[in-house]
């Protein structure tokens, strides 16, 4: 494998200089969730390694990473659940090791894992969910309603929950997660085993709250998904952030505007190598980023015999295995 | 260790919790109803009729108003120990409820005690069904048996604590079997239940005492229902509270412990 050299140090500086901009910006209401030197420890195991970062009102701020790289660790420290072992963190302004329940009050949380209430129908999982945020029964009603037809589960209102299809819990849980009006969004993973249609239903209600200002935080290891939703995302990997970024900017700097996949030969690889041209390769195939595949392709006609070629834009994908690597995490 | 006694910040939405499991149980009253009468019933033929035929007196009193107080108290004891053990671990564990539940303004204190009041609730509403067919077949006495309500809320509590301190430190669902078997079904037929306290030689008699947390519930439970009053249930109670607090406290921060990471 071979990569071109990543200014990877630089640019975490240049990240940090312009997070701490916001925090000291003029406007200190705007920052939703701002974290410094963050770290979570289990025992021996350093789980979030000393991030920071900062989240606008308003924005869509995406956590991505290969499995056991910290997210939902962080996820649940903003959730203000699990204590954070040092550093900084204020959600609202607010630190949740003080404020818990006052931060809670404003947040709407959608974990990984369905705990919906099984004793409880549809409505009765939102009515009850409702209480506990102390609003009053009449205005709880009329909200639990109003999100079962936003998330189209009227139909299902006095469903028991454990009748529901995956993809129905999932848009139940979203629901519940908007009871109590939240300013900030959390969501661990909101489509996670989700067929297409349930997917992009989420999307869309997830683009309507963002549209009605609301601030939302998530991961997901859906990068398709990240790129369609997120104004910025960080990389984490080992309980460290790699970088920070709108999707397509992270996509041209660490990768290029597209890419040239060639079927893998040795004519190819010595032509390549040859022309002083970085590539990488995966399985059977090569890939050649760039931000001139028309050259490249001419190149590689002209000179290597290639086999199969296609271009492609670069993805956030391409970005995620370039910094994360390809070796399997669990 | 010292975070184990250190006393745990609750507030008034540990209501909500325990609101929760009531609407529950009211939604699935037909369930919950009958476990209870028929509890009362089996005791008072099985044990009543068929051993009460050999034995006619326990004391001076008749055998099956003997064990009609111990019939209530071992209900106190079952329904708070099985709602904090099996019931509290699956809302815990499976339904991961407490999980949803402290994703909101409540705390994982606020939570656990909801659920110990649960319990103790659980308690009252089965004494509460036991009591009419008890006074039916007139093996109680009316009004002072009343106060077997109050008890059961305070006895309740107590199994619950204890209860939740189980839940708190079991690996699975499975290993509840211990303390069922080794506390639980030896309470029920060393504390004074079915035959008197006097009949077990000495130093089980102060162990039963000092250990058995049934023996106090029973021996209140029989001043109220023959009635005989006296002064040492002073001495029960102050023990029961004593308990009571201590593994409320404990149980809390057990879970909290083991919940919160």
């Amino acid at each position: 494998m071979q990569y071109r050299v990543l200014p990877l140090h630089n640019m975490r500086i240049f990240i940090h200089s312009r997070t701490n901009h916001w925090i000291s910006g003029s406007n200190p209401v705007n920052v939703i969730i701002e974290a410094q030197n963050l770290r979570k420890n289990f025992g021996d195991l350093v789980a979030v390694d000393g991030i920071a970062f900062s989240v606008k009102k308003g924005e869509v701020f995406g956590f991505l990473g290969p499995n056991g790289a910290g997210k939902t660790t962080t996820m649940k420290m903003i959730a203000s659940v699990s204590p954070r072992t040092s550093g900084v963190l204020q959600v609202f302004g607010m630190d949740p090791d003080v404020q818990p329940a006052e931060i809670k009050q404003h947040l709407g949380v959608v974990p990984q894992e369905t705990n919906l209430d099984p004793d409880f129908t549809c409505f009765g999982n939102l009515f009850t969910y409702s209480g506990y945020f102390d609003i009053p029964a009449q205005t709880a009603q009329k909200r639990s309603d109003e999100l079962l037809e936003f998330v189209q589960l009227q139909e299902k209102r006095d469903v028991e929950v454990e009748k529901l299809s995956g993809g129905m819990k999932r848009r139940l849980i979203l629901a519940r997660a908007l009871v109590n009006n939240p300013d900030l969004l959390i969501l661990d993973e909101p489509t996670i085993g989700l067929d297409p249609q349930a997917r992009h239903l989420i999307w869309e209600k997830l683009k309507t709250l963002q549209a009605q200002g609301n601030t939302i935080v998530l991961t997901t290891h859906y990068l398709d998904e990240a790129a369609r939703l997120c104004d910025r995302l960080v990389i984490m990997d080992q309980g460290e952030i790699l970088v920070e970024g709108a999707p397509a900017d992270l996509v041209k700097l660490h990768v290029g505007e597209e890419i040239v996949e060639v079927e893998k030969s040795a004519e190819v690889l010595s032509c390549l190598a040859g022309h002083n041209i970085p590539y990488e390769v995966t399985g059977d195939t090569v890939q050649i980023a760039t931000d001139s595949s028309r050259e490249i392709a001419k190149i590689l006609l002209d000179c290597c015999q290639p086999k199969k070629m296609l271009t492609r834009p670069a993805t956030l994908e391409d970005v995620f295995l370039k910094l994360t690597g390809r070796t399997l995490r669990d | 260790m010292a975070h184990l006694f250190s006393l745990p910040p609750i507030s008034s939405r540990a209501g909500r919790v325990w609101h929760r499991n009531l609407v529950v149980f009211v939604r699935t009253w037909k369930v919950n109803f009958f476990p209870p009468l028929v509890d009362a019933l089996l005791y008072l033929f099985a044990i009543g009729l068929g051993i009460g035929t050999y034995i006619k007196e326990v004391d001076g009193v008749p055998y099956i108003n003997f064990i009609a107080p111990a019939i209530l108290a071992i209900s106190v004891m079952n329904s708070a120990f099985f709602e904090c053990t099996y019931g509290s671990y699956v809302r815990m564990y499976y339904q991961k409820s407490f999980d949803a539940m402290i994703a909101t303004p409540l705390s994982i204190e606020d939570v656990i005690a909801g659920e110990l009041l649960w319990g103790a609730t659980r308690s009252v509403l089965y004494v509460a069904i036991m009591l009419p067919v008890l006074v039916a077949f007139s093996v109680i006495s009316l009004p002072l048996s009343l106060l077997a309500l109050p008890l059961a809320f305070l006895g309740g509590l107590m199994f619950a604590a204890i209860a939740m301190c189980f839940t708190a430190i079991t690996p699975g669902i499975d290993t509840l079997n211990y303390p069922m078997f080794l506390f639980i079904t030896p309470m029920m037929l060393f504390s004074g239940t079915f035959f008197p306290l006097s009949l077990l030689p000495e130093a089980f008699q102060y162990i039963a005492l000092a250990l058995l947390p049934l023996t106090h519930i029973v021996a209140i439970m029989r001043m109220f229902t023959l009635p005989a009053l006296s002064w040492i249930i002073l001495l029960h109670l102050a023990w029961i509270a004593a308990v009571t607090i201590i593994f409320c406290v404990i149980s809390i921060n057990l879970m909290k412990k083991r919940l919160i990471v």
